[in-house]
């Protein structure tokens, strides 16, 4: 078994490396297409010498190609240029407010594994008020925009019943509020695919099979049951992290919280390009890992992957 | 603990308004084989889901008496069938590749039957799975205990699910078409091998099949079903040597045999089951049809060979 | 054994409660001028925040209040629905258009045309598209032709996946074939058989792309990405409303109530469409 699954590990590093490829191309190409790159990545009250610099660090005498290479090596080297607002190297910034994001998108992604998964069994097997739950979840989830959500639980939980801390970042309460308001959307779609999942798993012979063992049913939900549905639900578990990375950038503004959507934010009130450019490529680069992750944990679940 | 492993009267089995089967009546003791021959469509797979009690959510069951193993499934809690079924009494299925977990070992599906019914540890169970292996033929069984069921060939996967079943050490043995989704070749194997493991252990069988010539060197009684009813039964060599129902004649008929290679094609079709049927299910097809025939036969007797026909009366 | 359980309300009664409420909000874009009491831009800072109707300081012209230089909240909710449905739409067209064109050559053609095609899709999907959008826009500015480009962007993929899968399977069928044994031309077969056959695919997915592209919009604006300055979208009123959030509630709560009604109603009626023109499933 564990001889074929380093073939198919790579093929999924090449494919990898072939979409990070694309992400490279489209944030370079954004920069360069409105004809002077320097204008954008320099800030206004650079001298004339520096912005001779700049022309000769980007190639920018050279035909496209050579830039594109020059700008995938500084990339490769971890130089995305320097940030107008904070006077750093954009590179420094992004990894140091890195943690906290992926801190929030992380627990949110762990409550909604941790409320999705048993609801979406139970849903599919006992169904009642957790079918009523979930549909619940399912239309409103995807509805409530979660910068609103966001607003609404600190105008009630902080401000009105005074629970938790209002914003900032330094503890559990100060976690609490972002990471349900950010989980919602997940919640919605996991527990979706969950309970449809496990609705069509549980039709299946070997279910029956499993029955005729005399098995306990809780062995025949869970382990024969639940075990089926975990790679589509794996797969999408992979996108809806990078999601949470994505859309935790509106959770963050609200809450104050010190990730990279806020940076991100900011760079965009005073226009500073590198560091939105460095921010996207690196939060690419983080999607396409997870998604490699998510992918070799299917083929781990599911030895008929591992063996294509 | 009595000899007769499970006994039913009177069992229907109705989907919505079908009647998928209609007043059967089964019993087997203990070291007793079975057959229950019919077509697709004729109930006997759903007659053996219900008997314990294994069927579908949409499907309701009665029976007049209904005994499997001492107790009374009619009022059994679920509690008391889960530890009946793959314990006391066993099933096998048509289909093993869909049959198994394509995502457990084939360690695993047999060892859970192990753990949960006779107290097995992890690793005892592991062993046991691996002799039990070896009993149904498979030969380096310590290589394959770890293997999924995709990486089996048909036979092998079937030998696998008789594993398991085998793994609780039942008293009755319920197979239904085993062997009907394998090669020609290799279900004489099964068959055969099923046969050696009842005899040894002493277990009661019911094998369920369409294939009447498959059944002959393994079952001391046949049942034969056609269109949710029983239409005859009797001891096998009487079953084979003269079968009194004319369903049962044309199906001998149609058996190829070294003077009629392709055996003589039965007209017709058994009815859909959507239709709820009053009198005798076969009268249409049947050649020796009568005017009594609009009503419902009961079983008369010729000796030990029962069957549903007004020419009997 | 248990049963698994029925869920009510059906999807025909949400069906129709998702098209009412898209209809009210389109009546409410449209009638606007008529509808709404006030204009989305009159300052009267006499009375400014000044809470909804029913509280005891409310004052019934304002029902839903004013904001901080005392604009009507509810006549610039109702004028806010103009930006959130045009974008909406035309966001959902253009993604629909580019996107549908793309999957329909990469499922048919197949072979290198669909590899670059997906690459393409995998690219698009690898990119943590919120923080991709305020790039862009950060580059090319604000606006209505940015922003709706921006959300094509963001929905070209869900047509381009689903339309693509639905053309690989088409090419292999029948009267696919029959036209092509006939002489039927790549571009009459793709715009006259195998476009009617996933249009319905291409309606259901554009009404959850609306939805998408509705909510992006509003996520957009309230992060300072505007589209039209003289009318009020409801992201940015969530934005304003922030700075008050503790003195004036009213002002952050009624434009998040607009966009979770508007987008639920674009959901419902997706889910409805779905079960109606593709019974395969999305």
């Amino acid at each position: 078994m564990a001889a074929r699954a380093p073939a198919a590990i790579f093929q999924r590093c090449l494919h990898g490396i072939a979409v990070l490829l694309g992400v490279s191309i489209a944030t370079f190409a954004v920069a360069h297409a409105t004809g002077d790159p320097v204008t954008l990545l320099i800030s206004a009250s650079a001298s004339e010498a520096t912005r001779a610099q700049m022309r000769v660090h980007l190639g920018l005498d050279q035909p496209v190609i050579i830039q594109y290479l020059l700008f995938l090596r500084h990339a490769l080297q971890g130089d995305f240029g320097q940030s107008f607002i904070y006077r750093q190297a954009v590179a420094t910034l992004v990894l140091q407010r890195l943690p906290a994001t992926l801190l929030l998108a992380g627990t949110a992604f762990a409550i909604a594994l941790g409320i999705s998964i048993p609801l979406g069994v139970s849903a599919a097997t006992r169904g009642g008020w957790s079918a009523w739950l979930l549909q619940g979840f399912s239309m409103l989830g995807l509805a409530i925009p979660s910068f609103w959500l966001g607003l609404m639980l600190v105008l009630i939980v902080s401000v009105w019943l005074r629970l938790l801390p209002v914003d900032g970042y330094g503890g559990l309460s100060h976690l609490v509020l972002p990471a349900i308001t950010l989980s919602l959307q997940s919640i919605a779609r996991l527990s979706r695919l969950v309970a449809s999942g496990m609705r069509e798993v549980l039709r299946a012979d070997y279910i029956r099979t499993a029955r005729a063992k005399g098995l306990l049913e809780r062995r025949v939900i869970w382990v024969h049951g639940l075990r089926n549905v975990l790679v589509p639900v794996v797969t999408m578990a992979g996108l809806e992290l990078g999601d949470l990375i994505s859309s935790a950038v509106v959770v963050e503004v609200v809450f104050a919280w010190p990730g990279i959507g806020r940076l991100a934010v900011n760079a965009l009130g005073q226009r500073d390009f590198p560091l939105l450019q460095g921010t996207v490529f690196i939060a690419g680069l983080g999607f396409v890992l997870i998604n490699l992750v998510a992918d070799i944990l299917c083929a781990r679940i599911d030895p008929r992957i591992r063996l294509a | 603990m009595s000899d007769t492993l499970l006994d039913i009267a009177g069992l229907n089995v109705r989907f919505g308004d079908v009647a998928a089967v209609s007043d059967v009546s089964i019993s087997v003791m203990r070291g007793e084989a079975v057959g229950i021959v019919g077509e697709s469509g004729s109930g006997k797979s759903a007659a053996m889901l219900a008997a314990l009690r294994l069927h579908p959510a949409d499907t309701a069951i009665e029976a007049a008496r209904h005994m499997l193993g001492g107790q009374d499934v009619r009022r059994a809690p679920e509690r008391a069938m889960r530890d009946l079924r793959g314990r006391f009494a066993a099933m096998i299925f048509q289909d093993p590749l869909t049959a198994l977990n394509p995502l457990l070992t084939v360690g695993e599906q047999i060892g859970e039957v192990l753990v949960r019914h006779r107290g097995f540890g992890k690793r005892a169970a592991k062993a046991e799975a691996m002799e039990l292996l070896g009993q149904v033929g498979i030969a380096d069984a310590a290589a394959r205990i770890g293997k999924y069921p995709h990486e089996f060939s048909g036979g092998m996967r079937q030998r696998v699910m008789i594993a398991s079943a085998l793994a609780g050490d039942p008293a009755l043995l319920i197979a239904d078409e085993p062997t009907t989704a394998l090669d020609v070749t290799v279900q004489a194997e099964l068959a055969r091998l099923i046969a050696r493991l009842q005899r040894e252990r002493q277990m009661g069988l019911i094998w369920v099949t369409h294939d009447l010539a498959l059944m002959a060197g393994i079952v001391d009684r046949v049942v034969v079903m056609y269109a949710g009813r029983i239409v005859e039964m009797a001891p096998v060599e009487s079953l084979y040597r003269a079968p009194l129902h004319p369903y049962t004649v044309a199906l001998l008929e149609s058996l190829p045999r070294l003077n009629t290679p392709r055996g003589r094609i039965l007209a017709g079709a058994p009815p859909r089951v959507d239709r709820t049927l009053t009198g005798c299910a076969f009268a249409p097809r049947c050649a020796s049809r009568m005017a009594q025939c609009s009503e419902t036969p009961p079983l008369f007797s010729r000796g030990e060979t029962h069957a549903a026909c007004w020419a009997l009366a | 054994m248990k049963r698994v359980a029925t869920f009510r309300p059906g999807p025909v009664f949400l069906g129709r409660l998702g098209a009412l409420l898209l209809g009210c909000v389109l009546f409410l874009a449209v009638a606007a001028p008529v509808v709404a009491p006030f204009r989305p831009t009159d300052i009267n800072l006499r009375q400014r925040l000044l809470p909804p109707a029913w509280e005891a300081a409310g004052n019934t012209r304002h029902l839903l209040g004013t904001d901080n230089v005392g604009r009507d909240i509810a006549s610039r909710i109702i004028w806010g629905s103009r930006i959130s449905l045009s974008v909406g739409l035309a966001a959902s067209l253009l993604g629909a258009c580019v996107g549908s064109t793309l999957g329909l050559c990469a499922g048919f053609f197949g072979g290198w045309t669909d590899r670059a095609i997906s690459w393409l899709i995998d690219v698009q999907l690898a990119f943590p598209f919120t923080l991709f959008a305020i790039f862009l826009l950060a580059v090319f500015g604000g606006g209505f032709v940015p922003v709706v480009a921006v959300l094509a962007l963001a929905t070209w993929v869900n047509f381009a996946r689903v339309v693509r899968s639905q053309a690989m399977s088409l090419r292999a069928q029948d009267f696919v074939l029959a036209a092509r044994s006939v002489g039927v031309g790549t571009p009459r077969l793709l715009r006259r058989y195998l476009l009617p056959a996933v249009l319905p695919s291409i309606v259901v997915v554009g009404s959850f792309s609306a939805a998408q592209a509705i909510m992006t919009q509003a996520a957009l604006s309230f992060l300072g990405v505007g589209v039209d300055p003289t009318i009020p979208s409801w992201g940015a009123m969530l934005d304003l409303g922030r700075n008050y959030l503790q003195t004036a509630w009213w002002m952050a709560t009624f434009p998040g109530i607009a966009i979770a009604l508007t987008v639920l109603g674009a959901n419902l009626v997706g889910d409805w469409l779905s079960l109606r023109l593709d019974p395969r499933g999305r």
